[in-house]
């Protein structure tokens, strides 16, 4: 335990910013809450072309016509009940049960996984009516902000399958739990993601 | 099989083209033959492009800035000889399809791998020093940074022979840059390498914010910090705010281009103007993210030469972080012509004179730190004062042009080149170029020849004057940017004046070189033997130079600001001076090519996308994983220094008096 953490523990009267360097943990979480606020910002930059853009749909389908409601609650269903599998499989990483990580993030992967497949499958029934990216700056602006989005979902996905083959292969590392910590983060900053994509795309067309 | 990539991309038929990358290729040839006929592979390999040490990254940084400094100088005197010249019925000597690609260039490698690398070399360097500590946060992501941007260099540089490059202005605005207007890969060839290099500078944002938050000596707390890692802070602020809407515009605009989109075409509820705004609220952060720690250099050198603590230290952080939140509060002040109406233009042309009030706070404190103080005239000092006068008269055309009906009228003209050229060099270079006299005794042992260092300040400041001076005069005679020909023969004389400044900046450029030369050949004449040659205040000094890969032996202890200024004064009276001091074995980062690699493989993913080569993209792809892959696997990071290694070099470059 370093000197930083015993006088965190013994409530020192130190204020913590003289305590000098941080704990590599605390190191390693912070610099990715910063990279999540970055990548939070792009989010930001693509919803507000969306809301420019979100009338804009040149004759073609509106949004209104598109959107199924239902489809959708499903979706964010999935997403948002696999937060909870990944909480409870971050709590397995931080007791260092094998078998219980493996089981809640194995659970996480499916629902996700599920997300992607309701997501692809709503892409694919506008492709074939016609109602394709470039078919007006409002789709191009939809498809921009929610692949985004599903991108984002994919990316996670292959991590999770990476931190699943460290906890193989390397166990229950300082790295590896690190590395799961800040993985737990993304996971839930998609969430995060995924309810200004509801609100703001999705309800926002039936108002 | 090769996408659009032929032969005919390979401009034959243009002399100056063929000329000059013949020439640059083959400077490059001759550097590679004469390292690999001195066998210095192995040294370069080992102790430069593995290397994650935050120190050899920003010599690496500003070394790239100063070799793109010439390529961007060079773009410049094309652009005055072409102006100096192509006057009333005589057309100069550079084609307008050529000219477009000219000012293109200079603008995006003057921002994006001039100023940039700079400002982020300099802060790679001095921050975990000023702080006291060991390395930057993430050491290893930190040479992934300085790699990245390198690739965005390659790219760019890469359009100079093969293909072109964009003629859509250095901020490819659209429907110009619009796959329908621009159908070549110019703007592909910009959008590439701005992706790549802006990556590299978002994750070094967050890096370094990281390494300001959580990583500084015991007992400095933020009322303890030096003023650069003040200015530090709120640039990286604003690269890790502003930076993310830079790669997501840009994304749009490539949607645009490559797959059909209709993010900002003119048909379809495309919508060029949100580009516009899109792009600024990335750009007026991004001149901001320059200046503060070019402010913060200042701060340093004009305390530190006048033998005095920095003049109201407290209202130059707030005046630096009220900057830096103001900073993006005016960004529609670039385009009061778009049309936005009264009420929205004075908005912003309010905020924009507001901004400028905390930039005249820091002014008079250092005015007021100079004022009394014993100050010594070295080079920083030069430079300092030398921006103060100058950034003074470029911040007072800002606020002129903030006034929107006097904008109406100076837009796009000449007179916005001179402003704006008045603060970036008046501001940003003659602020880099303080900070690397002032820091290059630290970097490399011994200080850098003053007599020429003097001659290179000489030279830009009447060069900047002679340069710009004319254009904010041609600016109110009418003339406009971006302008290849001219029929007003009254414009002349003045672009001949401003094509002598230009040559008495290249003169600076040259005398640069001529100064590094004589200074390393005398370096055993001014060799810093003590650690601290311009008797310092911050902790940056109380280490050898160079500094070891540990920087501090023993971490050192803060208890107020100017910690090692407040030592030196006790000194007389201090008992620790034979205390024994027991060292620990210390951890480093053990050297890593995962930056290198994956630089290569962005190339390879930049270029085949620039044309087209698909399977060349999976390629880059495929590789870029894989690097990431052997990185996440690797267990053995870190290196220990054993205590007696540490003993031994302290025994042998340690500060002899008890400074510490």
């Amino acid at each position: 335990m370093s000197a930083a953490e015993q006088a965190l523990v013994s409530g020192d009267a130190v204020p913590l910013s003289l305590r000098g360097p941080a704990p590599r943990r605390v190191v390693a979480g912070y610099g990715f809450w910063l990279f999540l606020l970055s990548d939070i910002v792009i989010f930001a930059a693509l919803f507000a072309a969306y809301a420019v853009l979100s009338g804009e749909s040149a004759g073609g389908p509106t949004a209104a016509d598109l959107f199924d409601k239902r489809h959708v609650l499903i979706e964010t269903a999935c997403l948002l009940s696999s937060s909870v599998t990944c909480g409870f499989g971050s709590l397995a990483v931080q007791s260092g049960d094998r078998s219980s990580t493996y089981f809640w993030m194995t659970i996480t992967f499916i629902l996700g996984v599920a997300f992607l497949s309701l997501e692809m499958s709503e892409f694919s029934h506008m492709l074939s009516i016609g109602a394709g990216p470039s078919r007006s700056a409002f789709l191009s602006a939809f498809f921009t902000l929610v692949g985004t989005h599903g991108l984002h979902v994919t990316i996670g996905l292959c991590w999770l399958i990476v931190m699943l083959l460290q906890v193989a292969t390397l166990g229950f590392q300082p790295m590896v739990s690190r590395r799961f910590f800040c993985f737990g983060l993304f996971w839930h900053a998609l969430d995060i993601v995924w309810i200004g994509v509801f609100t703001i795309v999705y309800l926002g067309a039936h108002q | 099989m090769f996408g659009r990539l032929t032969w005919a991309a390979i401009p034959f038929d243009q002399p100056v083209v063929m000329i000059a990358s013949g020439t640059v290729g083959f400077v490059i040839f001759c550097v590679l033959a004469l390292v690999t006929a001195k066998g210095w592979w192995p040294y370069l390999w080992r102790e430069w492009i593995t290397s994650v040490d935050h120190k050899r990254i920003g010599v690496m940084y500003i070394f790239l800035a100063l070799l793109m400094l010439v390529r961007g100088f060079s773009d410049a005197m094309l652009m005055r000889s072409q102006l100096a010249l192509a006057a009333g019925h005589a057309q100069g000597y550079l084609p307008p399809e050529h000219y477009d690609q000219i000012f293109s260039a200079h603008g995006t490698i003057m921002i994006f791998f001039v100023a940039m690398p700079f400002v982020v070399g300099l802060m790679n360097f001095v921050l975990p020093l000023q702080l006291g500590v060991r390395d930057v946060a993430f050491p290893v992501l930190n040479s992934v940074s300085f790699w990245l941007t390198a690739a965005g260099v390659l790219l760019v540089n890469a359009s100079l022979v093969v293909g072109e490059f964009a003629r859509a202005g250095w901020l490819a605005y659209p429907p110009l840059s619009e796959i329908a207007y621009s159908p070549g890969v110019g703007v592909d060839y910009y959008l590439w390498s701005l992706q790549i290099s802006g990556l590299g500078t978002l994750l070094s944002g967050i890096n370094l914010l990281t390494t300001i938050l959580k990583l500084r000596a015991p007992g400095m707390g933020y009322r303890q910090m030096p003023i650069f890692c003040w200015t530090a802070l709120a640039s990286n602020l604003l690269i890790v705010a502003s930076f993310p809407i830079l790669t997501a515009t840009f994304a749009m605009l490539l949607l645009d281009r490559y797959a059909g989109f209709h993010f900002f075409t003119n048909d379809l509820g495309g919508n060029p103007m949100m580009y516009i705004n899109l792009i600024w609220s990335w750009g007026h952060p991004e001149v901001y993210i320059l200046i503060l720690p070019a402010f913060g250099v200042f701060s340093e050198v004009v305390a530190t030469f006048s033998g005095k603590p920095l003049f109201g230290r407290r209202s130059m952080v707030m005046a630096t972080m009220v900057i830096c939140v103001l900073s993006f509060l005016v960004w529609l002040h670039h385009f009061f012509t778009m049309g936005a109406g009264a009420d929205v233009n004075a908005f912003f042309g309010v905020m924009t004179m507001i901004i400028a009030v905390p930039t005249g706070v820091k002014i008079f404190n250092w005015l007021f730190t100079l004022y009394g103080g014993r100050i010594r005239f070295t080079v920083p000092i030069y430079w300092a004062v030398g921006f103060m006068v100058t950034f003074v008269i470029g911040g007072m055309t800002g606020v002129l042009m903030a006034i929107p009906p006097a904008d109406f009228v100076l837009h796009n003209s000449l007179f916005l080149i001179a402003h704006f050229h008045n603060v970036a060099i008046g501001g940003v270079v003659f602020g880099v170029m303080a900070g690397i006299s002032y820091w290059f005794p630290k970097a490399f042992g011994f200080t850098l020849n003053e007599r020429l260092g003097k001659a290179v300040f000489w030279c830009w400041f009447f060069g900047f004057y002679l340069a710009f001076m004319p254009l904010y005069v041609l600016g109110l005679m009418g003339a406009t940017r971006r302008m290849q020909h001219y029929s007003n023969m009254h414009w002349q004389p003045l672009m001949l004046v401003a094509l002598a400044g230009a040559i008495l900046i290249l003169l600076g450029i040259a005398l640069t070189g001529v100064q590094l030369a004589v200074s390393i050949r005398q370096r055993e004449r001014n060799r810093d033997v003590t650690g601290d040659p311009w008797n310092g205040r911050t902790l940056e000094w109380s280490t050898p130079s160079p500094p070891p890969a540990w920087n501090f032996s023993l971490l050192p202890q803060v208890d107020r600001v100017d910690a090692f200024w407040a030592k030196k004064q006790q000194q007389g009276n201090a008992q620790d001076r034979n205390l024994k001091r027991t060292y620990e074995a210390i951890q480093v980062p053990r050297n890593n090519p995962t930056g290198f690699f994956l630089a290569f493989f962005a190339v390879l993913l930049g270029f085949s996308l620039i044309w087209r080569i698909w399977w060349g993209a999976g390629l880059g792809i495929l590789g870029a994983i894989v690097i990431c892959l052997m990185q996440a696997w690797r267990t053995d990071g870190e290196i220990e220094v054993p205590a007696e290694k540490v003993a031994a070099f302290e025994r042998l470059h340690g500060l002899k008096e008890g400074a510490v």
